[in-house]
């Protein structure tokens, strides 16, 4: 039986190495949006640990809520991704940086 | 007496500078001189209606108020009069020497283009002065004290292109707002310690006033009367030109010479004299506060005569002389002879508004030339002026019979008799001004009248003419000089006989007939003129005893002293002012007030000015607060900007450190 301790710590391992990725990733949105992929399911993750541990299925009924928003939320992602190539010719994040003081 | 002659008194003449003002263009040149003179007129027949009614017919004095303009806080403030035999008086000399002065104007200023402006400005002037004179109250006499000062200053710069009359206006403003300031300060003195504006209500607390105390310091007080009186009197003593605030009046001369006569001679510079003995019920509680007023005035009476004995510009002698005899009515009020200070005002009002206009007379007659070192000789071609002008200078230096002899000596009696602290050195400073008065009064006649025709030789040397002027008017000088026309000469005439014997009519009346009833208090105690009155025995044997008093051989001695310096042997006074070239040296500067106030006074005034300017509003307002605001926000905006790189990655690792810490405050704190 896996502890409730062991799925916590790996998703709190998925979601340190997610933020890590968005933190250094400095080349392509890509790779961006995977990261926020990751992040979401870490948190799922979580869900279903609480979910098991507590004997709650609502848990579980999120994490489907949030695999949802998740796959909306790329969709609309890569959208904008195709738009901005279109606009700038390219998804390199270090160009990326009109939104400055 | 009927308030509605009171009312009209000084209306008419307001009304007149209105319409000549404001409908000048209108009504054309001729119509404003017809318009001012008529309602001068008119105003001079009530004027003088009053004085009958008040001093023949006996009638009561009457103080009422005709209008309120607002009550505040239980303190009214009312237009009001106040006519008693004192106000009667002044309003009559007013009158009578603005009428002169207006019939003059026609003459003097024929031919120039502000001819209407000037006839409303001296309409305006009649009112302001008529306010003064018949208020009672306060305010009242503060209004109209400011409205001759400006009507003084408007007048001063009337030939406004010329920069030396700007300056003079502004120097004579700016003076008097100094003297204003204690004024003012005099009023709330009283208003704070009476709650009320009201002349009455100030002189009925008079006397308790005189006990009150004021802290000074921890250890030291001051009677609230004194300094109540004394503030009263620095605002006299920029107003009647008492040093140190007489600097304004000699370069006053810079306005037209109808302007000398009226204002900076006969009327307005009285004003300071007339609210004093006005003021004589709280002046005679203070002790102190009259001593002042006596050395101030000795001071002036003496000291500023001097300056006439070297001056040399026409008007400016007649200025200086103005100066000194307002010194010798400060020196009467000082004394607490009030009567013999309003006396010698209104005899110096007819004789010195005589010499200045006589001067405006020569001064048309040389084409504008006021240096009298370029006259001479002029008594064959100006009869009536030089007539006349003779007349005012004998009454000037108190020659025995002449209006100024009555006022003048009973002033040095009064002075002589008085114990009051100072008054030893005050009658030195007025014997000692007789003999000045004489010197410079002959002076000026011999150069302007008698002795060797200078102006003829003196234009071919036109070049170095110092204001600058004669240059235009060089082609002038060809025809000798005229006579000027008779709406100069008949006001020259008018006045030359109230100089000639005004004195002996008034003198028993107006010194020692208890002519001022209870209009003017003066204690028991002070009374120096009930005690000469006992001497007085009729103005005639006054003035032959009079003939044998030291005054007269004072000022004989001045005449002969004159007679000899600048008549029969010129070159000794230049032989004296090489002699007592510091003496000389001293005078020519004006004992350096000028010097101190525009070098010292002014440039300090300037500098901190500039300082407050520079450094206060510059630097620390707008600098500092209003610039320094925003500059300290923007420089902390320019260093909170770089945290917005644009890069997405640093957003999101600054959301996640922002949470990190929200976190670990919460799980350590919560």
């Amino acid at each position: 039986m896996i502890s409730l301790a062991q799925l916590l710590t790996l998703s709190g391992v998925l979601f340190a190495l997610a933020v890590a990725g968005v933190f250094l990733n400095r080349k392509n949105v890509i790779l961006l949006l995977m990261c926020v992929e990751l992040l979401l399911l870490a948190a799922n993750f979580n869900f279903i640990a609480f979910s098991r541990y507590l004997n709650d299925v609502n848990g579980q009924v999120f994490v489907f809520f949030i695999l949802t928003v998740a796959a909306a939320e790329s969709a609309i992602g890569l959208a904008i991704l195709v738009v901005l190539f279109r606009e700038r010719r390219t998804i390199n994040v270090e160009d990326l940086n009109t939104l400055k003081g | 007496m009927n308030p509605m002659v009171l009312v009209l008194i000084p209306l008419l003449p307001l009304l007149a500078a209105i319409v000549a003002g404001l409908g000048g263009r209108l009504i054309g040149r001729a119509g404003a001189h017809w318009v001012t003179c008529v309602a001068v007129a008119i105003s001079c027949a009530l004027s003088l209606l009053v004085l009958k009614q008040s001093f023949l017919d006996g009638a009561p004095t009457y103080d009422a108020a005709v209008y309120r303009w607002l009550l505040s806080d239980g303190m009214s403030i009312d237009v009001g009069f106040l006519i008693d035999r004192l106000t009667a008086l002044m309003i009559a000399v007013v009158t009578f020497v603005s009428l002169c002065v207006h019939v003059y104007t026609v003459g003097y200023m024929a031919d120039d283009p502000g001819y209407t402006r000037f006839f409303s400005y001296i309409s305006l002037f009649t009112f302001s002065m008529l306010m003064l004179v018949m208020a009672n109250n306060f305010m009242q006499l503060f209004f109209g004290w400011e409205a001759v000062g400006m009507v003084s200053y408007l007048l001063i710069g009337f030939w406004y292109t010329r920069p030396s009359a700007t300056f003079a206006a502004l120097k004579a403003f700016i003076v008097n707002r100094i003297g204003d300031f204690g004024f003012i300060l005099g009023i709330a003195g009283v208003a704070w310690y009476t709650h009320s504006l009201a002349y009455r209500d100030a002189f009925a607390a008079a006397p308790q006033l005189a006990q009150a105390l004021l802290p000074l310091g921890p250890n030291s007080n001051v009677g609230a009367l004194t300094l109540i009186c004394v503030c009263l009197f620095v605002g006299a003593m920029g107003k009647s030109a008492q040093v140190p605030l007489h600097v304004w009046l000699p370069d006053s001369m810079e306005g037209p010479t109808p302007i000398s006569a009226l204002i900076h001679a006969a009327t307005m510079v009285t004003a300071g004299i007339f609210m004093v003995a006005r003021m004589s019920p709280l002046f005679e509680y203070s002790d102190a506060a009259l001593s002042f007023v006596l050395v101030i005035g000795a001071i002036t009476a003496f000291f500023m005569g001097l300056l006439g004995v070297v001056a040399n510009d026409i008007k400016r002698v007649i200025a200086y002389s103005t100066l000194s005899q307002l010194g010798y009515m400060t020196v009467a009020l000082g004394v607490s002879a009030y009567g013999a200070a309003i006396f010698h005002l209104m005899t110096h009002a007819f004789f010195k508004a005589l010499l200045f206009l006589a001067a405006g007379s020569v001064i048309i007659a040389m084409h504008h030339e006021q240096d009298m070192r370029r006259m001479g000789g002029l008594a064959k071609y100006l009869p009536v002026t030089a007539v006349t002008c003779w007349i005012g200078a004998l009454a000037l230096v108190g020659t025995p019979f002449f209006s100024g002899f009555y006022s003048k000596d009973a002033i040095i009696e009064a002075v002589h008799e008085s114990h009051r602290f100072g008054a030893g050195f005050a009658y030195l400073c007025v014997l000692g001004g007789v003999f000045v008065t004489a010197l410079y009064t002959f002076r000026l006649l011999f150069l302007t009248f008698h002795g060797p025709e200078r102006f003829r030789s003196a234009h071919a040397a036109d070049a170095e003419a110092p204001d600058g002027h004669a240059a235009g008017h060089a082609d002038g000088h060809a025809a000798p000089p005229h006579e000027s026309p008779a709406v100069v000469t008949v006001p020259l005439i008018a006045l030359a006989i109230p100089s000639l014997v005004i004195g002996a009519f008034t003198a028993r009346a107006v010194l020692f007939g208890g002519y001022y009833g209870k209009s003017i208090l003066v204690l028991p105690a002070n009374d120096v003129l009930g005690r000469l009155a006992a001497d007085f025995g009729g103005p005639v044997r006054f003035a032959l005893h009079g003939l044998i008093a030291p005054p007269f051989v004072l000022a004989l001695a001045g005449a002969v002293t004159a007679w000899a310096c600048f008549l029969r042997r010129p070159e000794w006074a230049d032989e004296a002012a090489r002699r007592a070239r510091l003496l000389y040296t001293v005078l020519t500067h004006k004992y350096g007030f000028d010097w101190l106030y525009e070098r010292v006074v002014a440039a300090l005034t300037r500098g901190i000015g500039i300082g407050l300017w520079k450094g206060g509003d510059e630097g620390l307002i707008d600098g500092a607060m209003v610039n320094g605001t925003a500059a300290t926000v923007g420089w902390f905006g320019g260093l909170v900007r770089r945290v917005q790189s644009g890069y997405l990655y640093s957003y999101a690792f600054w959301m996640m450190i922002g949470l990190a810490v929200l976190l670990g405050w919460y799980l350590t704190h919560a």
